[in-house]
This record gives structure tokens, sequence and C-alpha cells, in this order.
């Protein structure tokens, strides 16, 4: 299980910075998008994986730790506000720049020119 | 009442916010404006309250909803936190009452998104656990977001959209770090985390200290510190000046994060993890002053000169982080004090300025005068003279103090001749800047009518308001240098700090 759940953080974090890097609003909105799943998965794994363990009722002494779970409801809902702040941040500059590039200039425009003489 | 004074810095601005948004606030700009101003001022007393109170009777610890320390969260008001609350709150009212002369007109949010602010900031600075740390963050930056574009243009949204994606990655990074941290310590209570760090046994002391240096990573970023200080100057000349006025605290915040996690986390007591930040945070200080103080030659505006100023005070203030010791700490926070409200005094003054030049606005060429040079030229050579380290105004006692502070660490042949050609740079930057805003005209004979509006009074009052700091620090030097080494030193017992918070919450 562990190697399963590491690798999944890893394959999302990989995937998310790779979408950042790209420099468009798009994939930088989907790159952090998949950059606070990793973060939520990895804070969940903070309180260790375990299995058939009770919720902290206090009806069993063998509970699993909640406060990684409070962490993660926290991460999950101000994750979501500035995902949704940026997409309207990312319409916005579209408008205002005229392009979707987060330098406001598409800079590899030149090179694709190049490309194609 | 007494007893909850310690979250009232954080409730008051919440509750103004709030007032500001419903209906009899919400439609008119009179009450509105009303409104902000008397909650401001309500804030900044409350603040001062608390610090009045935590001088005579020491640390203050307020258990949320009372579950006491290490289980649930605790506000920790001590001498250190009072005063940057208190600071913020003055930086607060005067940014409301600059606002008011015209500023805020452009958006119905002006007012909420400032005291939403006041309240992430106050936050951060208040709480004594480190996830709460960045739930205050994120509150202070969502608020930040939204006034970065107040009023703005084409280029205030490209800033934005940098700073917005910069600080989501910071947050990733953030939780992250605070991830491994809860793993292996299994609290995220400051105070409990120092108690828990030298206990650290084996292939547990890495990961804690891989965590520890990701938190780095996003303080560093949050301050403008060396390889990640290219958003700061961009994105505080883009702001509107009143707005960036007001994020001459932000930058302290991550400074003051520094300040509580290297000192107490992984302070003298942390084991084998004691100190584990210091040599990044000294080479990385070093060339922050270095590069801020080429930015400010280089500067073409009076705003991108200020916003580098700022990043030579993060430099600095970081430096002085890492050398861990109370005489470092306590000029640090004079130098804190002092910094934050000259360098928002310059913001606010560079905006009356280019409001009065026309079409040149804050251009450092030559171009119309200003209508008001003798007002504005007094303001701006006492922000100068207290920014360049001059007698007889703050900077000069806080320069002193630096270097005094660093005369006996060993690292003061590096830091002594940086910092003090730094000084000299600034001094030529802003000497050139003031010559070519106020002397140098374009049509040196006509006496062309400057068709310019006067300053309003309202203008003046909070530049003034912010700059009468500069020779207050000075007139009382003793008991305010005296409040800084009291708060140094609680800062650095460790052991003491640790007592007052896990047993005063129960």
């Amino acid at each position: 299980m562990e190697l399963l759940y590491a690798s999944c953080v890893g394959v999302l974090v990989t995937c998310g910075i790779f979408l950042l890097l790209k420099a468009r609003t798009f994939p930088v909105v989907l790159g952090l998008t998949m950059l606070s799943y990793a973060v939520n998965l990895f804070l969940f794994s903070a309180g260790r994986l375990t299995i058939n363990k009770a919720v902290v009722l206090g009806t069993s002494s063998d509970y699993a730790d909640p406060l990684p779970q409070a962490l993660v409801l926290t991460a999950i809902v101000i994750g979501f506000a500035m995902t949704a702040f940026v997409v309207i941040l990312a319409i916005r500059g579209r408008a205002d720049l005229g392009n979707d590039h987060v330098d406001g200039h598409i800079p590899e425009l030149s090179a694709n020119k190049k490309e194609q003489s | 009442m007494i007893e909850h004074l310690a979250v009232l810095p954080i409730l008051l601005p919440m509750l103004a916010a709030v007032i500001l948004l419903l209906p009899p606030c919400g439609k008119s700009l009179f009450m509105r404006r009303i409104a902000s101003a008397i909650m401001a001022v309500i804030t900044l007393v409350v603040s001062i309250v608390l610090l009045v109170q935590v001088t005579n009777n020491g640390i203050s610890v307020y258990a949320i909803g009372n579950w006491s320390a290490p289980f649930g969260i605790v506000l920790v008001a001590d001498l250190l936190s009072v005063l940057l609350v208190s600071l913020t709150s003055l930086l607060g009212v005067a940014v409301v009452i600059y606002s008011i002369a015209g500023d805020d007109k452009k958006g119905n949010f002006f007012h909420p998104l400032v005291h939403f602010l006041i309240l992430g900031v106050n936050g951060a600075f208040l709480t004594g656990d480190l996830f709460n740390v960045f739930v205050f963050f994120e509150v202070l930056l969502i608020a930040s977001y939204s006034l970065l574009m107040h009023a703005g243009d084409k280029h205030s949204t490209r800033a934005a959209l940098q700073y917005v994606i910069l600080n989501l990655v910071g947050s990733s990074v953030f939780l992250i770090g605070l991830g491994i941290l809860y793993g292996v310590l299994g609290t995220l209570n400051i105070a409990d985390m120092a108690q828990k760090v030298p206990q650290l046994q084996g292939d547990d002391i890495y990961i804690a200290k891989a965590g520890g240096l990701l938190l780095l990573v996003v303080f560093a970023l949050k301050a403008a510190l060396l390889p990640l200080h290219l958003w700061l100057a961009n994105t505080y000349s883009n702001a509107k000046p009143v707005v960036a006025a007001l994020f001459a605290i932000m930058t302290k915040v991550g400074v003051y994060a520094m300040l509580r996690v290297y000192t107490v986390v992984f302070g003298d007591e942390a084991g084998e993890l004691a100190h584990m930040a210091q040599p990044w945070l000294w080479g990385l200080a070093i060339a922050t002053i270095i590069v801020g103080a080429i930015g400010v030659l280089a500067a073409q505006d009076l705003r991108k000169l200020t916003s580098n100023l700022v990043i030579v005070s993060v430099g600095t203030l970081v430096a002085l982080i890492s050398l861990q010791n109370e005489e470092a700490t306590a000029a640090l926070l004079y130098y804190l004090v002092h910094s934050t409200v000259v360098t928002a005094a310059l913001f606010l003054l560079s905006d009356l300025i280019s409001l009065q030049r026309g079409k040149v606005a804050d251009r450092l060429t030559a171009g119309r005068g200003v209508k008001q040079p003798f007002l504005l030229g007094t303001c701006f050579i006492i922000a100068t003279l207290s920014v360049i380290g001059m007698p007889p105004l703050s900077g000069f006692i806080g320069k002193i103090w630096i270097l005094k502070s660093t005369l006996n660490s060993g690292q003061a042949m590096f830091f002594w001749p940086v910092y003090l050609l730094t000084s000299l740079a600034l001094l030529v930057a802003m000497s050139r800047a003031g010559a070519s805003l106020f002397w140098e005209r374009r049509h040196k004979n006509s006496n062309e009518l400057n068709d310019a509006p006067n300053a309003h009074p309202l203008h003046i009052i909070a530049i003034i308001s912010l700059l009468a700091c500069s020779p207050l620090l000075v007139i009382f030097a003793q008991p305010i240098s005296d409040y800084m080494q009291n708060a140094a030193h609680q800062l650095h017992d460790i052991s003491g700090g640790i007592k007052a918070v896990i047993k005063g919450g129960l």
C-alpha cells in the first residue's frame, strides 16, 4: 500500500510541476490542482497509513490520528477557493493581455516562426 | 473582556470587514469610510492596550475554544507578537486614512479587503500553531491578491497573475513541509515542537531537517529573500501605492515566521538540528542586500526604488536572524519597525508626487515640478534621511545598533563592508531621486500653471503620522530599546516560552 500511495503522490507532483512549467494559464491551473491533490494525499499520510482503525470518538482505544484529517479538510477548502480565484484571474488575464501566457507575451513566437520557415 | 484581549486584534478586523460588506456601509461610500476609519482606530487602540498588558503581565496565552495547548490552537501574545500587531494596526490606520482621500472610490471592496488583510497579518503574528500560520497566510494572501487588482490596468493583471501562481505553489510547499514535520513530531504547536525536536532519534532527524528547510523555502518566498525575490519589485510597483504601503508589512510576516521557527523550534536547544538554517540564511541575506542595492541604483521610478528598498531591508533583517543571538534580535526588531513605517511612507509619498507631476508621474526624469515642493520636499527628505540611516533619525540608531550587534559575531568582516557600501549606494540613489524629482524641470523659466490638485489634508495626515514614527523612535529610544531587548530575551528564552504556552493553556 505504501508503494502505491507514494507513487501516486510522486506522479501527481511530477505532472503538476510539468504543467506549471508550461507557463500558459490553463495548464498552470491544472498543474496547481494536481499539486494540491498531491499535497492533500501527502498530508493525509502524515498520520501514518493504517487500516481498520476507529474514528476518534472515545469508543475505542485504537483510533486513527484525527489531526491530518482536519488539516486535509482545511487545505481542501483553502485550495478550492484559491483555484477559483486563479481561474477568474486567468480569464481576466486572457482578456487584458490578449494571450494566455503568464508573462503577458509569448516568448517562443520567434522560434516557432524560424521552424516554419 | 480583559481575558479575551489577545483574540481581539484578530476578531475586530474580521468584524470590521463584515460590517463594511453589510447594507448600510455596503451601499454608501460615505458610511463605509466612516466605519472603516473608526474600526481601524479601534483595532489600533486594542492592540496598544494588549501591548501594555503584555508588557506588565508577561506572556498572555489564549486557548481558542478552551482546548489546552498541545491539542487545541492557542494564540500567544508575547512582547514580539504584540509589537508587530500594533505596527500592523498603525499601518492599517494610516492606509485607511490615506485611501479616504480618493483611492477607495475605484472599487467597492477596498475597505473590507484592507481589514481582511489586517486580520490575516495579525493572526499570523499572534498564533502559536504552525498550521494556523498557514491558514492566516492564506487569509492575508487572498486579500492581497484582490487588493493588488484594485483599480488596476493590464500591467497589474500580469503582476497579479504571477504573484498568485507563485504564492499558490508556495502554499503547496508549505503544506508539504508541515506534513513532514507533523509526521515526525506529532504536533504543530510551535512551543510543543520546540520541546519535541531535541528528542528526535535516528532517521527522523533528517526527515525533520527536510521539512524545516522546505518551510524555509516558503518563508523566503514570502519575505522575498534572494533567489525568490523577483516577484516583489514587479508586484509592489504595479499595485496602487496605497496598497503597496500596506504590503510593506507582508514581507515582515515572512521574516517573523523565520524568526519564530528558526529561533524557537530549530534554535539553541534543538540538539542536532540546532541552527540548521543559519548557513543558508547568512549567505542568502548578504546576497539579497547586494542585489537590492543594485536594484535601488538601477530603478527608473520612485515606486520601483522603494520596492528595492524593501528588498534591502529584508536582507538586513534576515542577516540578523541568522546570527541568532539576543542582541541581534533586539536590533532586528528596532530596524523592522523603522523600515516598515518609512517604506510605507515612501510609497504614499510616491503617489502624491506622481499625482502632482502630471505625465512624468514618479519617473526619475526631468519634468514638471511638483505643485507643493516645500511640503512634499520636506516629507521626502525626512523619509530619505531615515531610510539611509543619517543622524538624527531612527535609521541612524538602527544602523549603529545593527553594526554593534554584528561586531562580535566574527562575521563582521563580511557584513560591515556590504552593509556600509549599501548605505552609500542608497545615499547616492536617494539623492539622485530627490534631485530629479524636485529640481530638474523641463521648462526652467516658464511659470506654467500647474493644474494638479493640491494634496488632500488626509493624505498629509497619513504620511506625517507614519513619518513621525521615525523621530519618535529616536526621542523615546531608551524605553523602546529596553522593550526590544526584553522582547528578544523572551524569544530566546525557549524553555520559558514553552512553559508559558503549555502550562498557560491548562
